[in-house]
């Protein structure tokens, strides 16, 4: 029901965000291409040549370079699927009556505002050493060998560390999704005889899904993107078991001050993001629209 | 009259403004490392002598340092006026011109710069850095464990009497390990300690041509001894173990040996943090007999960006904080041993210094340290445990996540090696040293 | 007319929760313990760390060795001013995609999440060129405007999704009466909002507190956030993990403090679906 009025002052509204991310896109992006059809390395100034595709072709021959894209999709699925399952968990159990509500939800939310360099250093040295740390001394606890985390599982120590970094997200998000929940429809499916499970799959589950869409779209954008944390611990290794995109175009090009070859990763950074993106779109786009 | 009054009051307007004008902020930036922070609690000295500079500081750890400063002086960003550099970036920024060479007055005695530290920071004999403090690589060890083995570290040992003091020291069962080494990827990390371990072994990077030189028999032989040493007598999860991790292992009494930077001594023979402080001695890094031993050279440095336009006081602050003068103001307050390191002939002629246990062995250490003939073949590069060449962070990190991986036992010695060679080829032949 | 909650099943949820929290809890609660132990006890045995003496020496380092205040400062303008602006830019936008939205709406949305798509490691030079020539390099002016145009199409997406549990017969009832667009905006949209705007303006204010590269990289002395103050405590040479947690604790304290007043807000903030 939107008058002709109403659509002109709309699109004036948007205009604003539109035009200024339209800027903030562009000029960057313009650059960024620019440079990586250049060999400009801020080291050795002078030497800028126009050199076409190849920053491109040595990115892309990268033996590293698969390796990345497997290990960022391994990462961003890890955490969603950890995320959402223990965030929906978690969310049940904050659902029911209990003392202390308040505490609990600080302790649960707590782990997302703390920065994730620290979250890092504090998994990496007070947990995960195997001779420091204190999974090490549960283990010697219980004359076990200790396991080094991050030299033997790098990948999958990372997603437990962004996960801890995240679970209070998606927590928040889905409690409150439950938490407005109408509960008489609940009741009535309790009177006519529905067990626990069908009231969740039935009633629940679908209530859910569009706060989950929520935070698999913000979750994943930033997934793609986490750095720190894999330049705290593992700085990619061992060898490249832990080197994600963004890392493989740190190392290949900010380490060595190439801007040329990092513009150029950045850029099939960005578009293997969006084709991420639209994937994700038309699997739970859907769930956007009701 | 009346021009005698426009006259007075123009000098007086003149002096205000030149007193105004000297009233200058320069921005410093800092590694934070201990005796940088010691540096900052002492600006009180600074102030006194010169109250017309006001210095304010950025104080980061070393990797993000490193990307902001060089950021900022490739692209002329006049964030910052002095900046702590290291012997890695002198050669190649004095080269192109970005920085200020250095002229000190009389007084400030720069002959009395160890020579070896002050060639790694000259080109074309400008000197382009003054340093602040200076260090390079020697063995730490326990002399209780080595007595109750039995066994006595000579002053200049050898990699086999390494070898075999730590398989007399290792007992993993009380959690004690013979040798405790960097393995952490990282190109200042593990690659910093392995490339001076090559050089003992007589391996280099590059050849005259800048072949990579990993698939040669010299590098082999390091990279086995290394991985035997670190997977028989070294501590679990060695492959995450930087300085730190190590000097933590170390303080815990858990490592019977420990080779590593000079400076640590200072850390490790503090009795506030470390358990072990009066049982530890000092040697040499070792050697094969080739002529060069595995030790490294490193100076953190301070130089000034060539666009600042507050050179005098830039120029003030540099000369005040690497002046035998303040060494003497650090000795006073907190005494010889924790003075800056390994820059002065003076400081090692001094007889209160000597009392210091490791001020010897790492004045020894500085002085057998050659970045210009690093190696016992001729090399085409400067850099005793890197390369001064701009890719050579890059490289030097990815080869470093082969060397770690090896050592994590996730890949062999020799596909680690087989695929350092491939990519620092591929780098080379990116970079256009090699076709 | 629902069962009864027997005090026996509230006091199982209750320490099932209590439990769950404390594990979630517990890195930080680790953390804030060792800030107030010093460096050698910091790295030893957990046992030993528990009855080792309390001190207050790290928090004495810290204090004497930054300023804490400027960094606290800092960060509070430019997590705030950052998300004020993108509240401002976004209300309007978002609004007009929920309430009349186009063929194109979905695109634009799309859109707009895609620029946040490009890793910050690739288009670092790019932007610090762009602001050395506009001499915006480290100023708090420069890091609000990156942090802005950085989190705005997340503030749009998510006012974005709030708007539309709004129900619009109330909108049109208000037009109806004859309202006009601005005060349908102010009077009408803005209170059913509110738990909303605040959930997002927390949210956004606690990415921007965290925001650690460019904050890094754009500022030197004079508009360093908290961020660079705990970078000027990670790995040095030599132990640090007491000081660091000292660091962290201070950092991390302020948001914690703001999180547990405005919880209620948070929680109450989405209403997903729910038609009042």
């Amino acid at each position: 029901m939107s008058t002709q009025a109403s659509r002109a002052s709309a699109r004036l509204m948007i205009s604003p965000a539109v035009l200024l991310l339209l800027g903030w896109m562009i000029v960057p992006l313009a650059m960024t291409v620019w440079f990586s059809l250049q060999r400009y390395n801020l080291l050795m100034p002078g030497m800028e040549a126009f050199i076409g595709l190849d920053n491109y072709e040595y990115f892309l021959t990268d033996p590293a370079f698969v390796t990345a894209i497997w290990n960022t999709l391994a990462l961003v699925l890890g955490v969603l699927v950890i995320t959402v399952i223990g965030g929906t968990l978690l969310a049940l159990l904050l659902d029911q009556p209990m003392w202390g509500q308040g505490i609990v939800r600080i302790l649960v939310i707590a782990p997302f505002f703390v920065m994730p360099t620290v979250s890092a250093l504090v998994w990496k040295n007070m947990f995960m050493n195997p001779v420091n740390g204190l999974f090490a001394h549960i283990a010697k606890a219980f004359g076990l060998q200790p396991f080094d985390f991050l030299s033997q599982a790098p990948l999958a120590s990372i997603i437990g560390i962004v996960s801890w970094q995240w679970l209070p997200f998606a927590t928040l998000i889905l409690l409150t999704a439950l938490q407005s929940l109408d509960r008489e429809q609940l009741e009535a499916a309790e009177m006519d005889g529905a067990g626990v499970f069908s009231r969740f799959f039935y009633i629940m589950l679908p209530h859910l899904a569009r706060a989950a869409t929520v935070v698999i779209l913000i979750q994943t954008i930033f997934l793609l993107g986490v750095f720190a944390e894999i330049l705290v611990t593992t700085n990619g290794g061992p060898g490249t078991a832990s080197t994600t995109l963004t890392y493989l175009v740190y190392v290949q090009s900010l380490l060595q001050f190439d801007v040329g070859g990092g513009a150029a990763g950045g850029v099939i950074a960005i578009v293997l993001a969006n084709i991420v993106a639209i994937f994700l779109m038309r699997m739970i786009g859907k769930n956007l629209e009701a | 009259m009346k021009n005698l009054t426009r006259a007075l009051l123009g000098a007086t307007a003149l002096v205000a403004a030149g007193f105004a004008a000297q009233a200058e902020t320069i921005t410093v930036a800092t590694v934070n490392n201990g005796d940088m922070i010691r540096m900052q609690g002492l600006m009180d000295d600074f102030n006194a002598k010169h109250p017309d500079i006001t210095v304010e500081w950025v104080t980061l750890e070393e990797n993000v340092l490193r990307q902001k400063v060089t950021t900022d002086i490739a692209t002329k960003g006049g964030q910052f006026d002095v900046m702590t550099i290291g012997t890695y970036e002198v050669p190649i920024w004095g080269k192109q011109g970005w920085l200020v060479p250095l002229e000190f007055s009389a007084d400030y005695d720069v002959d009395d710069l160890l020579p070896a530290i002050r060639g790694g920071l000259t080109v074309d004999g400008n000197l382009y850095a003054a340093p602040f403090y200076g260090e390079s690589s020697m063995v730490m060890y326990r002399k209780d464990l080595m007595e109750k083995a039995g066994l006595t570290m000579p002053d200049a040992p050898t990699w086999a009497q390494i070898k075999e003091a730590a398989a007399a020291m290792t007992d993993k069962a009380s959690e004690t390990y013979g040798i405790c080494l960097r393995g952490k990827a990282g190109w200042g990390e593990n690659m910093a300690f392995l490339s001076a371990m090559a050089n003992s072994y007589g391996a280099k990077w590059f050849d005259m041509d800048w072949n990579p030189q990993f698939n040669g028999d010299a590098w082999k032989a390091t990279l086995t001894d290394y991985l035997e040493l670190m997977n028989n007598y070294g501590p679990p999860g060695a492959s995450n173990n930087g300085f730190n991790e190590n000097l933590a292992l170390f303080q815990q009494g858990k490592c019977g040996m420990w080779i590593d930077a000079t400076v640590a001594a200072s850390f490790v023979t503090n009795p506030k943090d470390s358990t072990v402080a009066d049982k530890v001695g000092f040697a040499l890094a070792p050697d094969t007999g080739k002529g060069k031993r595995g030790n490294w050279l490193w100076a953190w440095s301070l130089g000034i960006p060539a666009g600042t336009q507050k050179v005098d006081a830039a120029k003030a602050f540099v000369e005040w904080a690497t002046s035998k003068d303040y060494t003497a103001l650090v000795a006073s307050k907190e005494g010889w041993a924790n003075v800056p390191p390994g820059t002065r002939t003076s400081l090692y002629e001094n007889a209160e210094y000597a009392k210091v246990p490791f001020a010897k062995m790492t004045i020894d250490s500085i002085n057998t340290a050659d970045p210009n003939h690093p190696t016992v073949d001729e090399v085409p590069y400067v850099g005793v445990q890197f390369v001064a060449i701009p890719e050579f962070q890059g490289v030097a990190t990815a080869v470093g996540q082969q060397f770690s991986a090896a050592l994590a036992g996730t890949t062999s010695a020799e596909d680690a090696l087989a695929n350092a060679q491939a990519l620092t080829e591929r780098e080379m032949k990116k970079s256009g040293y090699i076709k | 007319m629902s069962r009864a909650v027997t005090p026996r099943r509230k006091a199982i949820t209750t320490v099932l929760a209590w439990i769950v929290g404390f594990l979630i809890f517990f890195p930080i609660l680790w953390t804030i313990v060792l800030s107030f132990k010093s460096e050698g006890d910091a790295i030893s045995a957990p046992l030993n760390v528990l009855t080792s003496t309390w001190t207050m020496e790290s928090y004495e380092a810290v204090q004497e060795r930054s300023n804490y205040f400027l960094h606290f400062w800092n960060s509070v303008v430019i997590s705030f001013g950052s998300t004020i602006a993108a509240l401002v830019i976004a209300i309007p936008a978002a609004w007009a995609m929920a309430f009349v939205p186009g063929k194109r709406t979905k695109d634009v949305l799309m859109w707009m999440l895609s620029t946040k798509m490009m890793p910050a490691v690739g288009v670092l030079v790019p932007i610090y060129l762009l602001f050395r020539d506009m001499g915006l390099l480290d100023t708090r002016t420069g890091l609000v405007i990156v942090l802005t145009l950085m989190n705005l199409p997340i503030v749009v997406w998510m006012l974005y999704t709030y708007f539309k549990e709004i129900p619009s017969e109330i909108l049109e009832a208000a037009r109806m009466d004859g309202a006009t667009l601005r005060s349908e905006i102010l009077y009408v949209l803005t209170p059913m909002a509110v738990p909303g705007i605040a959930s997002t303006l927390l949210l956004n204010v606690i990415l921007a507190w965290n925001e650690a590269f460019w904050t890094l990289n754009l500022t030197a002395a004079k508009a360093a956030p908290l961020t660079a103050f705990i970078a000027s405590y990670s790995s040095p040479e030599g132990l640090f993990y007491a000081k660091l947690s000292a660091a962290s604790t201070l950092a991390i304290a302020p948001i914690l403090i703001l999180g547990w007043f405005s919880q209620k807000q948070l929680v109450r903030g989405l209403t997903f679906g729910a038609v009042k």
